[in-house]
């Protein structure tokens, strides 16, 4: 079994209503791809919130293993855009430690253009956030989390708002990251665009619907239990693709049946 | 005019004195003002000034130093804004509002009820550069450069919790240390730059000149030494103008950074539309 990064035990998490997040457990170990799925307002950023640190559940236990590094890319609505701040500046920002004076030192320019370059973003950093397109902007902000070697990476909707090839470029650098040993955790709500293409799936109402393999999650009875609406999935290529448009379904209980964990060899 | 007349201020002490002192204040104003621009909280030099104000009248009547009640009363106000804003879904803007005014209402209070005050409150009111002695210049002069010390080695720290708190937080940096600092800075800059800006315009000492900053370049780094500049033109330029035209300096170094960003606006605002249409052609 790989080292868990972050460890989730029944954690639940209220902001000033009814529970955002109920009895979730779940962990991420190092070295795996996890897409977080679920409708709005179901819990997905809070999770990731948690997950960060940023967040302390009012119940549950969250357990931080080895020398995790978490690195986090928000949404990019979030983002003061107007904010007057360089690429460079928002990649350096985040080494807070080991460096008192305010301007970078050679080795950690050296280190800032080494990060730049990998992510496409070479010669762009004197420019406004603002200047760059969706996809670049995205890539700043990873940038800002790989230069303080962050073990894992926490993505909010990376791809929301961008086209389908910067969002195909975006997960190409996600899937690059993730070879080379970084552990991602992100939320989408791109069912065939990204979350069919990952790893490993957790479906999210509140509570975990399902965890395990995109084939093996992605069925119409666990998305009617996560959206509440019923959708046919039909396989193309090996891979479950999801049509829209089926049966709307509410639960008249609001209850939630037991976790469907269906991942090869579930812990 | 000749040129007799126009380094005339120059031999009086006292206008040496306003004229060192003013500058002082307004490269201070203009450095501390860039993180209350970009935090969104523009009128909290105005609401904390009220605030220490009636910091100042309440010291006064328990019979401890004026000068150190107000710094404490100010510090507090900050951290409770602070405070509020962060516990609570209340704007900034509002827990300003709340929070200083009451702080005012206190002072306010106070006078109304004990009349007849030893101290004179005229000056923490409209300000009197001119009135400055060596002391305030020393005064101001150490706050600066505190201020200046806390920029410069926590700037990654405030930048990062200024930009995006939620992510500073995850990567290590205590944001409620790092608004703490601020505020103490930022009530100790008011405290010691009111007696000559006055509660009434030290607002627009904060604000106008890291706004002409953001007006001139996309980067914190320029915004910050830009602004600090500005602050400091602001104070010479309008100190000297308020003794050639005859009014009162506080105004006077106002309406100079008013003037400055008038003229930023006019011509950044001209360039983006030739930009525009030069875009189109």
């Amino acid at each position: 079994m790989n080292q868990a990064l972050v460890a989730l035990e029944r954690v639940t998490h209220a902001y000033s209503g009814p529970p955002v997040l109920e009895g979730v457990t779940m962990r991420v170990d190092a070295g795996e791809f996890v897409g977080i799925v679920g409708p709005s307002g179901s819990g997905k950023s809070t999770l990731l919130r948690v997950l960060a640190g940023s967040l302390t559940p009012v119940a549950g236990t969250v357990t931080r293993t080895g020398p995790s590094r978490i690195g986090y890319v928000p949404q990019v609505e979030t983002v003061n855009w107007d904010f007057p701040v360089t690429v460079s500046e928002v990649v350096t920002m985040s080494r807070t430690s080991g460096r008192w004076l305010p301007w970078s030192s050679k080795a950690e320019q050296a280190e800032v253009a080494t990060v730049l370059d990998r992510l496409g973003l070479g010669g762009l950093g004197r420019r406004h956030i603002r200047e760059l397109s969706g996809g670049q902007q995205q890539r700043v902000f990873i940038a800002r989390a790989l230069l303080r070697q962050a073990s894992l990476l926490l993505l909010d909707e990376p791809t929301s708002g961008v086209d389908v090839r910067t969002r195909h470029d975006v997960l190409h650098l996600l899937d690059d990251l993730n070879a080379d040993g970084l552990a991602i955790v992100l939320t989408t709500h791109d069912l065939n665009g990204i979350a069919a293409h990952l790893p490993r799936l957790v479906c999210l109402n509140r509570e975990v619907i399902a965890d395990g393999a995109p084939r093996a999650v992605i069925t119409p009875d666990v998305l009617e239990r996560t959206y509440g609406a019923r959708m046919e999935v039909i396989e193309h290529a090996g891979m479950p693709v999801v049509f829209e448009g089926g049966r709307h379904h509410e639960d008249a209980t609001g209850t939630v049946a037991p976790v469907i964990d269906i991942r090869e060899g579930a812990r | 005019m000749s040129g007799g007349a126009l380094l005339e201020p120059f031999t009086f002490e006292f206008f040496r004195n306003g004229m060192v002192v003013a500058t002082i204040a307004g490269a201070l104003c203009g450095l501390i003002g860039v993180y209350v621009v970009l935090r969104g909280m523009s009128y909290i030099g105005h609401g904390l000034s009220h605030s220490i104000f009636g910091g100042a009248v309440a010291s006064s009547v328990i019979g401890i130093n004026v000068l150190a009640g107000a710094a404490v009363w100010g510090f507090a106000s900050a951290l409770m804004i602070n405070g509020v804003t962060r516990r609570r879904a209340i704007g900034g803007d509002a827990a300003i509002g709340v929070i200083t005014t009451a702080a005012f209402a206190v002072g306010v209070a106070l006078i109304s009820v004990r009349r007849g005050f030893s101290q004179d409150f005229d000056a923490l009111l409209f300000g009197n550069v001119l009135g400055v002695e060596r002391s305030d210049i020393v005064v101001v002069a150490l706050v600066a450069v505190g201020a200046a010390v806390v920029v410069f080695l926590g700037y990654r720290q405030l930048l990062f919790t200024t930009f995006d708190p939620e992510v500073a937080e995850t990567s290590g940096v205590s944001t409620a240390r790092v608004d703490a600092l601020f505020s103490l800075v930022l009530a100790m800059s008011i405290i010691a730059t009111m007696r000559i800006l006055g509660v009434t315009l030290i607002a627009a000492t904060l604000v106008l000149p890291p706004v002409v900053a953001r007006m001139l370049t996309n980067s914190f780094s320029r915004m910050l030494l830009l602004s600090t500049g500005i602050g400091a033109f602001c104070g010479l330029v309008g100190m000297y103008a308020s003794y050639q035209l005859d009014i009162a300096s506080g105004a006077s170094i106002v309406l100079t950074g008013a003037v400055l960003f008038v003229g930023v606006f006019t011509v950044t605002g001209t360039q983006a539309r030739r930009r525009l249409g030069h875009a189109h052609l």
